[in-house]
């Protein structure tokens, strides 16, 4: 009992990372349809820019905890975010209107790009990041062998991913931007022709998906403590299959479906093995689009004939 | 050769969630005719057909059609290229489904798969070239040349379905429900979009596909220069439900249908009829 | 005369003010991934200012988009003398072509005549110019593959990356059946790949039958890989079955990896059986080809060997694709690709067509991977990771979906170009990305784009792959 509580604790500070993630496909994919394959790599750039501001702040003297996580946030939120930007305009924006695989083969060039160039930049060897945020709370102790036990960053992943969550949810649904957004998902040429700017609206969202995945990169930064060069592709591969069991285009449904990853290759490596998790994951993720074709909480799609 | 209609409907009933898009929905096509099925937009046409066909699965109801051996078929379990294959009911759609990247003769070679995929001993004796595969695609480009000239498309064959103009990609797709030998075609809005020449050119190729091979016709038509010249039988719906049948006469005045036409109460015809001066 | 001033001016202003732009954005990309490098290499991690590599990479942003900037307003005028010179060029080979072909062969000739030793690549060169210019391109192809051996006979090297290129196009050429006929996103080829490549390898090893016995049955593997794959996945529509047949590419993976006692996990299979030519070894022994055949011992025959079989396989998948498509069942995958309703609403069983089409793309992976693994002799986990996949799909989309030639030219230009610059490692692999991107926007379509009709009534038109369609499967 107590442990199966914690593996939730765990697994629910896991999906939270893995939904900042799919919400970054869910969106480019409501609004453009297409599968951006760089997003997992554009999650390892925010981790590396998260790590060197960290170092840098710390050359600089900002050692009060809460202060350098503030900033960290807010430049590698700014700095990846200039990432997402930059792939789009270079690789997405001239294949517009364009033939459905184009872009698809285009994200796959950026993400190879993307992570040779960290790779080139910053090495291939594993950095690690001595814990920052320690402690631990218990959650529940009714005397057995085993405690249940909630870290500091495990509150921190899961507070600052709800409110993202609710952030984000406000500005699709209540700011002239989210319903740009929302007009672009239901009908690009539409909207374009009633005079919303297309081109601004998905970098915007190219910008915002970014943002989210830095955030998720600092998280896991700050979790794991070590990252690669090589995070983004796994990271990105289990994100996007958050986003398609969760119903790919819907913003809950990225997140519900991040969590149920995470939670799965918790149980899975709590309760069976550690090596088969990701079978796990992606075996019920076959399964699910097998009873329910367009994800848990997708639109069913209607078959126009 | 039996007397059962070809087409039988029994209270069809089609619900999308809380809308209820066919209403227990009852006609019979007879053989050899041309029936066509015809009512203001939204008034479950083009359901109806998508029920026949296997799109849709019916909520309840039966569909049965009776080949001329007497063979029948329910056709409300059958999924859609079953209903097709084994039943040889053929349709075409009301925004035209061609393959685009095709030629028109490929189009017409597509429909006739059934009997190639046997011929080719379901392609080990087609990768080898042996002679009954051979035999039997060269009766398949005849069977399509034939279609191609009754559809003046002979000239365009060797172009891309998608190049064709639009009264030309209509009538392909008509051509191509025929290669596949149907003995029920169901036409979704044939002539939707063509000009005068064009729907007289298609009143005379219905006729003359109900005249020279037999097959029945279910047509839904907008168009009632179609309707009234060529079908024998016309049943209208409104709102899901049937509110007349009968001779393109009898349709023709009866207020009934002219009331729902106009979207009015039926004693409020004439009124309507007064004030456009009809 | 001023007019033209002031557009000079402007041109030139605007060109500034985006390379202005190029160049803060990409001091803001790159000044803590290039300005700065995390480095442990002394205890706990620390970092090393980079300073001169930051503004020479911003620099280079800066001049680079200026450069294009300037040739992007100045696009018309050079396009059109772009398009008059490639247009006289054309209009002189055709005009010429015989000539050319003369002037060759005397070229040849006289170097033969020079220097006899260097005849192989004499008659390479006369034997594809001549081909090419009765024939056609295709068939220059053909007849530069098979003479390939005899030409660089003395240089393994380009042997094993020509072997390496042809492992690919075969590669393309299966998943082409699956992408560019049928329309259906795969995204895990590389799984049947692995499929192919272990039980070739387990099988061998278990039992020590032949490499022609077991060829086949690693593709029939396969086949029964895809079959089972596709029967439960093949419903789901578009991106749905992209990320399923992703995730199967990784479940497989992965099961290599962990499944011990048959794959040996990540330490992979070695001493893997090698290919004889039908029975005879290629070794230095009595029994060996070399003796059989009263030659000096050569490692290179074995090479030369695999040369002719992956391009047998390779020309057997063309053979087979092109054939079926213009049987029923690849008429039905096409049919399938532009609209998969009209192909339901003529009585054709949409499911059966398409896991036709994924068993016969993985059977012709699983050959691949057999053929693999019976080349290097082992095989891991390694060989098998998405990457690979993507780099498959890379070659049958820059090649022009469907068509042969195509994805033959792609494989070729890419797996050369990778092979090639090897020694550059990251760096070519950015580069290489960047060039996906480019060529992508390029030619969307890839680089073939028209579609053969597959039967005709008068002449056989060439199809504009305007009105082709992708498939939504």
């Amino acid at each position: 009992m107590e442990y199966f509580l914690q593996q939730l604790i765990n697994g629910l500070a896991l999906g939270s990372i893995y939904g900042l993630v799919a919400i970054g496909y869910t969106m480019v994919y409501g609004i453009i349809g297409m599968i951006n394959f760089a997003h997992g790599d554009i999650f390892m750039v925010g981790a590396f820019v998260a790590l060197i501001a960290f170092l840098i702040l710390v050359a600089i003297g900002i050692t009060a905890i809460p202060l350098a996580l503030f900033l960290v946030l807010i430049i590698a939120m700014l700095l990846t975010s200039l990432y997402g930007w930059a792939v789009e305009r270079i690789a997405y924006r001239p294949l517009r209107g364009s033939f459905r695989l184009a872009p698809l083969i285009s994200a796959i060039g950026m993400s190879i790009v993307l992570q040779n160039y960290v790779q080139l930049a910053q090495g291939a060897r594993v950095k690690t990041l001595q814990p920052l945020i320690t402690g631990v709370h218990t959650v529940l102790d009714l005397g057995n062998r085993f405690v249940v036990q909630i870290s500091n960053i495990q509150i921190l992943i899961i507070l600052t991913t709800l409110a993202l969550m609710s952030g984000f949810s406000w500005i699709v649904s209540s700011t002239s931007l989210g319903r740009d957004m929302r007009a672009c998902e239901q009908d690009l040429k539409m909207a374009a022709l009633l005079g919303v700017d297309t081109n601004r609206t998905i970098a915007l969202t190219f910008l915002i998906g970014a943002a989210l995945a830095s955030v998720a990169g600092i998280m896991y930064l700050l979790y794991y403590g070590v990252i690669d060069f090589h995070i983004g592709f796994v990271a990105g591969v289990k994100a996007f299959t958050a986003a398609v069991l969760g119903g790919i285009g819907s913003l809950p449904g990225a997140m519900l479906g991040g969590l149920l990853i995470g939670l799965i290759e918790t149980y899975w490596s709590a309760y069976f093995s550690v090596q088969y998790k990701d079978v796990a994951a992606f075996s019920i993720l076959i399964v699910v689009l097998i009873f329910m074709p367009t994800g848990i909480l997708g639109r069913p799609e209607v078959e126009k004939v | 050769m039996t007397n059962a209609p070809i087409l039988s409907l029994d209270q069809l009933t089609m619900r999308f969630g809380g809308l209820l898009a066919v209403d227990s929905l009852s006609f019979n096509a007879k053989r050899g005719d041309i029936t066509a099925l015809i009512g203001p937009n939204g008034a479950g046409k083009t359901t109806v057909f998508n029920c026949i066909t296997g799109f849709y699965e019916p909520t309840s109801g039966g569909i049965r059609v009776t080949h001329d051996d007497g063979d029948s078929f329910a056709l409300e379990k059958l999924p859609d290229f079953k209903i097709a294959r084994n039943v040889h009911v053929a349709r075409t759609f009301q925004n035209i489904r061609l393959f685009a990247g095709m030629t028109a003769l490929e189009n017409l070679l597509v429909a006739q798969h059934n009997m190639l995929m046997r011929a080719s001993g379901y392609t080990v004796f087609g990768l080898f070239g042996l002679p009954g595969y051979r035999n039997a695609e060269r009766e398949a480009i005849d069977l399509a040349r034939h279609w191609l000239e009754k559809t003046r498309l002979t000239e365009r064959a060797d172009d891309p379905a998608g190049s064709l103009p639009y009264g030309a990609q209509r009538r392909l797709e008509i051509a191509r429900a025929m290669c596949t030998k149907p003995v029920l075609l169901c036409l979704d809005e044939p002539a939707a979009g063509l000009n005068p020449r064009e729907s007289d050119e298609l009143n005379t190729l219905l006729r003359s596909i109900k005249n020279e091979t037999r097959t029945s016709i279910l047509l839904i038509e907008h168009d009632m220069n179609v309707v009234m010249e060529i079908s024998d039988h016309v049943v209208v719906l409104d709102h899901g439900k049937k509110i007349s049948e009968g001779t393109p006469d009898f349709i023709r005045n009866d207020q009934k249908v002219i009331a729902a036409y106009l979207g009015v109460e039926e004693d409020a015809v004439e009124a309507v009829e007064a004030e456009v001066g009809l | 005369m001023s007019a033209e001033k002031t557009g000079k001016s402007s041109v030139l202003s605007h060109a500034l003010k985006d390379a202005l732009i190029a160049g803060i954005v990409a001091f803001g990309l790159f000044i803590l991934l290039l300005g700065f490098l995390t480095d442990d290499s002394r205890g706990p991690l620390q970092l090393r200012q980079r300073p001169v590599l930051l503004a020479s990479i911003v620099g280079m942003v800066f001049v680079g988009r200026f450069l294009i900037s300037l040739l992007y307003y100045n696009a018309p005028a050079l396009r059109h003398w772009l398009g008059k010179l490639w247009f006289a060029i054309c209009a002189f080979a055709a005009r010429y072509k015989w000539q050319l072909v003369a002037l060759m062969f005397a070229v040849a000739a006289s170097r033969i005549y020079y220097a006899p030793q260097s005849w192989p690549l004499a008659l390479i060169i006369v034997a594809t110019t001549f081909i090419g210019v009765r024939f056609g391109f295709s068939a220059a192809l053909l007849v530069f593959a098979v003479l390939f051996p005899v030409t660089f006979y003395s240089n393994p090297y380009y042997l094993g990356i020509a072997i390496i290129i042809l492992t690919y196009v075969m590669l393309g050429w299966g998943l082409n059946i699956v992408v560019g006929l049928a329309g259906l996103l795969d995204l895990g080829y590389v799984a049947f790949y692995a499929v192919g490549a272990y039980s070739y390898a387990i099988i061998a090893q278990a039992y020590g039958w032949s490499f022609w016995v077991c060829l086949p049955l690693a593709g029939l593997f396969a086949a029964f890989f895809g079959v089972l794959l596709g029967f439960p996945v093949l419903r789901l529509r578009g991106d749905y079955l992209a990320i399923v047949t992703l995730a199967f590419g990784e479940i497989v993976r992965i099961v290599l990896l962990n499944w011990i006692s048959l794959t040996n996990g990540p330490n992979g299979i070695g001493s893997i059986p090698r290919a004889t030519f039908f029975g005879i070894p290629f070794n230095p022994t009595e029994a060996g080809f070399a003796a059989t055949f009263g030659l000096e011992f050569d490692p290179t025959h074995r090479t030369v060997f695999l040369f002719y079989v992956i391009l047998a396989l390779a020309l057997i998948t063309n053979w087979v694709t092109i054939r079926l498509r213009k049987l029923p069942v690849g008429r039905a995958w096409e049919a399938l690709r532009e609209d998969e309703i009209a192909v339901r609403s003529l009585g054709i069983n949409p499911t059966n067509t398409k896991l036709t089409a994924f068993a016969i793309g993985a059977m012709f992976g699983g050959f691949a991977g057999a053929f693999f693994a019976t080349r290097q002799g082992f095989i891991s986990p390694d060989s098998f990771t998405f990457p690979e996949s993507a780099l498959i799909l890379a070659i049958v989309v820059l090649g022009g979906m469907g068509s042969q030639i195509g994805v033959a030219v792609a494989a070729t230009v890419m797996t050369a170009s990778f092979e090639l610059f090897r020694e550059f490692e990251q760096f070519r692999l950015v580069i290489f990305g960047f060039a996906m991107v480019g060529i992508m926007v390029w030619r969307p379509r890839g680089l073939v784009s028209t579609r053969e009709p597959t039967a005709y009534l008068k002449e056989r038109k060439k199809i504009s792959v305007e009105h082709v369609a992708e498939g939504r499967g």
